[in-house]
């Protein structure tokens, strides 16, 4: 490994372990703000124990987030400093105002966490819900930056010179929309079903089933609404993709050559030298119809990219499949779950029901991963669409894979540590809030 | 709109240092006090910097989003040649941040809580050990672009006894703040009368490492006198530090304790001034290169742009904060009994 690939390695890293706190740190305040509400409506107490555990849980994620964010915001820098030296005035515009919506939410988290029965019981509850609105605001300004990485706009490109820079336009890049829609569906969809799988676990398991129950029932309507509409907005996302950034469509597809009547390519292993997949499954002109609606259109392959201009097909194509993959099979599980509800009353008590629940804890996350491998690999070897390359912008310090083996050093001790917190949490839950 | 972002870009590593340095001296108090007395010095600052502990660490972020957007070559420059003091300082960061959540929201109280002290109270020293040396480093002029080996582009960039001399600076200020700060928070009488005594130490600490930078400048070549007395206004910031040293130890000796955060304030205000004026607006001193100014910003629309969101973005956040602070100091206060006397 060479420090330009630890350099990215470190990035991915940082970004990887950033993004499951970041999708928590936007849901849970939501699920939290629901749970609250009942327990302000009904005062049944259960709620309350409910809303009061999540937060637990949500304090340790916000700080490991804010601390993992801290490090980014250098990293950058410490990283790609040729990069931010171009790029830093043209796409911080989206970085300052999450500043703001960072900091209100680190003060609205100071209310809610502290504020139990110091304030007006529905003063409180809005605080909560500043919390999750906030961090999703910040989640949407943080992707428009991203978007702008796959999409620059803002400037005219003269003679290697960035001239008119206008960060406004930048920020509402043509990418943000669908990447932050996007996104946010994903969070929804990725922390619901952790949080469902976890309820689910426990209940299975008979234990304050109650408590458990009501858990369970809030996260599982978020999670299968997610579900049923993160296909619908991937769609857009690829529609857009095979626009604006054809190399990364055809190397999410394994579509090496320019082709009329394109097929869908499931599944199967690239072979960059044959320029083929092999053991794939193909449904002949299904990726033509999906993205221009016609099924004998004609969709670029990578042959029309230069080679030096092409990113790597392998994982791409991997990471894409990964996502689709689980993305169907959570829209699956969602909708056998909400036949299992309104088919029989009972729906709890199936227990297969539950066990897939608790299978597809991690899918979410997975696929969070897996679709920012596509988005960010899929655009190499541009850190800036089209204009600097990744290898332009590393910084010249030697040694990066030092930081590297120290950074993976650091985050996996922290997951384990966060992973170590929360057992103990949901473990304590019977100690605590039994009733 | 420039000077505009500028002062917000001063009033944040102002606001860092006051604020994040007494969540700092917290940790740094923390580590030395006998165990005797420990478990209560933790709750005391728990119970002072709890609600508002992620808000004290986002005027760091705040200061380093401006640079990057509107001073990207000050940026990128410090995190090129500044590269190892800035991962060892992200590092304790991160193992403070959550370190002192994780003892907080453990769920389960047990032996796990010394090793999250453990790590808590070191990462508080290295962090602002980490501050000062960044700090110190970018105005001792030691930052070399030219340079062609390693070690003098990217370790004597920062490793010299001046920058060593203002990270120690830096920790005792932070410890002194927090002391000064803990006075106030007290529920008992013993404990008051404990980080009054803390109070004098590290205030005592806080001037040798004060001479100890004096000396290093000396040591190091670094006109750091002249920087600072070569001026009117940093000879009056530096009188008024003083007369207001003098007139905090007339009320500490009386334990007349109300106004003593607000001298330590105006101590650290005066200072970072004193500090600051000289160079302005230069911020990183090279040394085969020319300074890196705070004219050399990004474009104009870019700044505007910029300036305009952190004008927006106070008028939501800074009622807030003080809103939060409001509730939880009057609140302390009632539990307290006593109040702040
Ligand atoms: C729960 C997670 C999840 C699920 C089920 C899906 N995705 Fe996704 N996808 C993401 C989570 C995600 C992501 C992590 O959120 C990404 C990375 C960058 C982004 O904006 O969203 C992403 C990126 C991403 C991109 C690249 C966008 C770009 O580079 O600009 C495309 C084309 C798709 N997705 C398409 C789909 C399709 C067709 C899905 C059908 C089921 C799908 N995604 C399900
Ligand atoms: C504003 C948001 C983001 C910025 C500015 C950003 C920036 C970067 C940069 C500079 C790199 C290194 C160049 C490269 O190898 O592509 C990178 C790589 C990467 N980023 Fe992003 N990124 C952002 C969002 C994300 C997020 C949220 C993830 C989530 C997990 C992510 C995942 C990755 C991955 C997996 C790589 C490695 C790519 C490779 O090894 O080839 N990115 N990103
Ligand atoms: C290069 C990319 C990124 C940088 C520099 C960055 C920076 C930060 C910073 C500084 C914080 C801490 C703020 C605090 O103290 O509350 C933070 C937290 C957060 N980030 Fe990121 N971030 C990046 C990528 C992302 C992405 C891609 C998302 C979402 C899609 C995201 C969503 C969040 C959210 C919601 C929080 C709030 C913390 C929480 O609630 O857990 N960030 N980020």
């Amino acid at each position: 490994m060479n420090d330009f690939i630890a350099a990215r390695s470190q990035m991915a890293l940082s970004l990887g372990f950033h993004i499951i706190f970041s999708c928590i740190g936007m849901v849970m305040p939501f699920f939290m703000a629901v749970s609250h509400f009942y327990w302000l409506r009904t005062h049944n107490i259960v709620y309350r124990n409910v809303t009061r555990a999540w937060s637990k849980g949500v304090a340790i994620f916000f700080a490991t987030g804010a601390v993992s964010g801290t490090v980014l915001s250098f990293e950058l820098g410490l990283l790609w400093p040729e990069f931010m030296r171009q790029a830093g005035p043209i796409f911080g515009m989206p970085f300052s105002l999450e500043g703001t919506a960072f900091f209100i939410e680190a003060i609205a988290l100071g209310f809610f966490l502290y504020g139990w029965d110091r304030f007006n019981p529905w003063f409180h509850w809005f605080t909560g819900v500043i919390v999750g609105v906030s961090g999703l605001v910040s989640g949407i300004l943080v992707v428009s930056a991203n978007a702008w990485m796959n999409d620059p706009t803002g400037f005219d490109y003269v003679r290697g010179q960035f001239l008119h820079i206008d960060p406004i336009k930048a920020m509402f890049n043509p990418a943000w929309f669908q990447q932050a829609l996007h996104m946010s569906i994903a969070a929804f969809a990725a922390t619901g079903f952790a949080v469902a799988g976890i309820h689910a676990l426990m209940i299975l398991r008979r234990q304050n089933i109650l408590f458990h129950t009501k858990a369970f029932k809030i996260a599982v309507v978020f999670a299968t609404a997610a579900a049923v509409l993160q296909p619908l907005s991937g769609d857009l996302s690829a529609k857009y993709v095979a626009k604006r950034q054809p190399a990364k469509l055809a190397a999410m597809e394994a579509h090496y050559v320019t082709s009329a009547s394109a097929p869908l390519i499931i599944g199967g292993i690239p072979d960059d030298k044959a320029k083929k997949v092999n053991y794939a499954i193909e449904i002949p002109g299904l990726l033509s119809f999906m993205i221009d609606g016609d099924f004998h259109s004609i969709v670029k392959g990578l042959d029309s990219i230069p080679p030096e201009d092409q990113p790597p097909v392998a994982v791409t194509h991997f990471a894409f499949q990964i996502m689709v993959g689980l993305g169907m099979l959570m829209l699956t599980i969602a909708i056998m779950y909400f036949t299992a509800v309104l088919r029989r009353k009972n729906w709890r008590n199936s227990k297969w029901l539950l066990r897939l629940f608790v299978i597809a804890t991690p899918i979410g996350f997975i696929a969070v991963e897996a679709g920012w491998i596509v988005t960010e690999v899929g655009r190499q070897p541009w850190i800036l669409q089209g204009i600097m390359r990744t290898a332009e912008a590393v910084t010249p310090m030697p040694g990066i894979l030092y930081s590297f083996y120290l950074f993976t050093a650091v985050y996996f001790s922290l997951a384990i540590a966060v992973v170590f917190l929360l057992y103990r949490q949901i473990k304590m839950v019977g100690k605590i809030y039994d009733i | 709109m420039l000077y505009i972002v500028i002062s917000y870009l001063w009033a944040s590593i102002l606001l860092y240092l006051l604020l994040g340095g007494a969540d700092f001296g917290a940790g740094i108090l923390e580590l030395f006090t006998s165990d005797k007395h420990r478990s209560n010095t933790r709750k005391t600052m728990y119970k002072a910097i709890g609600p508002i502990w992620e808000a004290n660490h986002m005027w760091l972020i705040i200061a380093i989003v401006i640079l990057f957007v509107g001073f990207p070559a000050i940026y990128t420059t410090a995190s090129v040649y500044l590269h190892i003091p800035l991962v060892i300082m992200l590092m304790g960061i991160i193992a403070r941040g959550t370190a002192f959540s994780f003892r907080n929201y453990d769920a389960v109280v047990d032996e796990m809580q010394l090793i999250y002290s453990r790590i808590f109270v070191y990462a508080s020293v290295i962090t602002p050990l980490f501050l000062g040396i960044i700090a110190g480093s970018t105005v001792a002029g030691r930052i070399d672009p030219a340079a062609h080996d390693f070690v003098s582009a990217y370790v004597f960039s920062w490793l010299h006894w001046f920058s060593v001399a203002v990270g120690l600076f830096t920790v005792s200020i932070c410890g002194f703040l927090a002391a000064v700060y803990l006075i106030g928070e007290a529920d008992n009488e013993t404990d008051r009368r404990r980080f009054i005594t803390k109070t004098k130490t590290t205030n005592i600490a806080a001037f040798a490492c004060g001479a100890l930078v004096f000396i290093a400048a000396k040591y190091e070549k670094i006109p750091l006198a002249e920087w600072i007395f070569g001026n009117a206004v940093g000879i009056l910031a530096i009188s008024a530090a003083s007369v207001s040293l003098i007139l905090f130890w007339w009320l500490l000796v009386r334990k007349k304790t109300q106004v003593l955060r607000v001298l330590a304030a105006f101590q650290v205000t005066m200072i970072l001034i004193a500090i600051t004026y000289r160079h302005y607006p230069n911020i990183i001193l090279q040394k085969s290169a020319p300074p890196l100014s705070l004219m050399n910003a990004a474009n104009d629309k870019t700044i505007a742009a910029l300036g305009w969101a952190l004008l927006i973005g106070s008028i939501f956040i800074l009622p807030a904060l003080f809103y939060l602070i409001y509730s939880f100091d009057r609140r302390n206060r009632k539990l307290a009994g006593t109040g702040h006397t």
